[in-house]
């Protein structure tokens, strides 16, 4: 019979209150909760490359020739496609003996890597994987930014002499800022999400380094049979979450008073 | 326009930025060309490891047809279905509702409703892991399609409502006094005039819910544990754990998993990303 089934069934009478003591094992006695965090982290700062690069992306796209109404489509259409098949198809990428870049590495006279298996690697890998779909919805949302772009500001700007990296700093951005906070906001969210990646890729390994707080709470609850664990895991994840939606929601409400 | 536009410079220039263009166009797309080229690979080619290179011979139809014969992957297709479609038709319905309510009546909780509609909307929903799967199981619906397609609504409504609103808010509200004074019904006011020239925001949203729900993996993962209710994002993980080495049936798999929500977009273009880039124009 499934423990998990049973655990979970509500007989309650044998749960017992164990007051702060799920926390104080997260924090003092799990040897992987530092690394949690840490990954928590490293996929929101790497995450937020994606902005960056989406806009960069977004404006080498942005011209009015011909072929652009196909090639912009195929730019975004990774976004579409299923986590659990990205994960796939970079997961072959990754691996060795058999994958793409033990190939390239190979032909390249250098010595491969297998990113998965590799501790230091694992996470960076995964998130480099996540990149792809990423990458994609931030450059859609910056290129409806830029044909929103007031044209006769830019041409002010052209008669004044700002020209490149000027112009771009001083009259495009100030003006992509709606479609940066909105970048910003999606790429936050999606980081915070990470669990798909992490199961379907590396199920947390190699010795879960590549574990994030949610896979682990999964882990915890379905595998371990550990609801209060998971629970509590759940709880730190919801704090960290807190912070940035009381953000969210005080940018929203600043701008629905300004527009008053 | 910027940057500036590419046919007014020279035309090296011009030249250029084509050859960069299409090389980039194909790198980008270089892990979809690699599984394509996987999914028609024959089992020789990759038993000799040729993994990644010309395929010898062409199987598309004994891959694709022996995914539907030695798996469930029909009944995973079906599954997915069976969940997506309702599931996408039922919220639009009841963000509609709550959309309108939002965003036409004045009452004293409305703005912490809408607060809490958008907040809902931001929680890692992993997080809520245990009180779903433990109200699934007391309610007798843990492993149906019902549990996916109940929770699955609960969790889309929020953005589904947060977009909605700001969409009849823009709407001119002249036309709900006018009808008011006439003596039309909430109801009918919904129905009638607002819900007609909602269509727009309808069709946008509902393409992005079916994709989001189509590719959800993390509820299906918790919520269903038969291979007769499992929709396909699951199903291609469990084959790849029992077809470690037919690489060539995993990748077949996984196109027919990916295919709906592409051929949706390609379909739909505009109004998927009317619908994503929703707010990035005015914040």
């Amino acid at each position: 019979m499934d423990r998990g089934l049973l655990g979970l069934s509500g007989d309650l009478k044998n749960w017992k209150w164990v007051g702060l003591g799920n926390y104080k094992e997260l924090f003092f006695d799990d040897y992987e909760f530092p690394t949690l965090i840490i990954n928590n982290i490293k996929w929101l700062i790497l995450s937020l490359l994606v902005i960056p690069i989406g806009l960069g992306l977004a404006i080498f796209l942005n011209q009015n020739i011909k072929e652009m109404k196909f090639i912009k489509p195929l730019f975004f259409f990774p976004f579409v496609i299923n986590l659990v098949v990205v994960g796939l198809i970079f997961s072959w990428f990754y691996l060795p003996k058999y994958g793409f870049l033990d190939l390239v590495f190979r032909s390249l006279g250098l010595e491969p890597i297998a990113f998965l298996a590799e501790e230091s690697l694992a996470t960076y890998a995964i998130i480099f994987a996540f990149f792809w779909p990423s990458i994609a919805y931030t450059m859609i949302i910056y290129l409806t930014g830029l044909t929103n772009v007031n044209r006769e500001i830019v041409e002010a700007g052209r008669i004044d002499g700002a020209m490149g990296f000027k112009m771009f700093w001083y009259v495009i951005l100030p003006q992509l800022k709606p479609a940066t906070f909105i970048a910003t906001v999606v790429t936050v969210v999606g980081a915070l999400r990470s669990f798909d990646m992490v199961a379907i890729m590396t199920k947390g390994g190699p010795w879960g380094s590549s574990s994030v707080l949610a896979y682990k709470m999964y882990e915890e609850a379905l595998f371990s049979y550990r609801m209060g664990y998971g629970s509590a895991i759940a709880t730190i994840l919801f704090i960290i979450m807190d912070i940035y939606i009381v953000w969210f929601l005080y940018r929203l409400f600043q701008n629905e008073k300004s527009e008053k | 326009m910027f940057p500036y536009p590419i046919e007014k410079q020279p035309i090296l220039n011009r030249y250029r930025y084509r050859i960069l263009l299409y090389l980039s166009i194909i790198t980008w797309l270089l892990p979809l060309f690699a599984i394509m080229l996987i999914s028609l690979r024959s089992l020789t080619d990759l038993n000799a490891g040729n993994y990644w290179g010309i395929p010898t011979e062409i199987h598309f139809f004994e891959n694709y047809s022996e995914v539907f014969i030695r798996s469930p992957m029909a009944r995973f297709f079906l599954n997915s279905l069976i969940i997506t479609i309702p599931t996408t038709l039922i919220t639009l319905l009841i963000s509609s509702m709550s959309g309108f309510t939002l965003a036409i009546h004045k009452f004293r909780l409305n703005m912490i409703i809408f607060a809490a509609f958008i907040a809902g909307n931001f929680i890692p929903f992993q997080i809520l892991l245990v009180p779903v799967r433990s109200i699934t199981i007391q309610f007798g619906i843990y492993d149906t399609w019902f549990a996916l397609i109940i929770f699955h609504i609960a969790f889309q409504s929020g953005f589904c409502t947060f977009f909605l609103r700001n969409f009849i808010k823009e709407l001119p509200f002249e036309l709900i006094e006018a009808a008011r004074a006439d003596g039309a019904s909430e109801f009918f006011i919904y129905r009638k005039i607002v819900l007609p020239l909602m269509r727009p925001a309808l069709a946008a949203l509902g393409v992005l819910i079916f994709t989001f729900i189509w590719n959800d993996y993390f509820w299906a993962l918790v919520l269903v544990q038969s291979d007769s209710v499992r929709p396909v994002t699951v199903g291609i993980q469990v084959l790849r754990g029992q077809w470690v080495a037919s690489w060539n049936l995993i990748a077949a798999g996984s196109i027919v998993c990916a295919l709906p929500p592409v051929i949706m977009f390609f379909i739909l273009q505009k109004q998927f990303i009317r619908g994503l880039t929703f707010g990035a124009v005015k914040g």
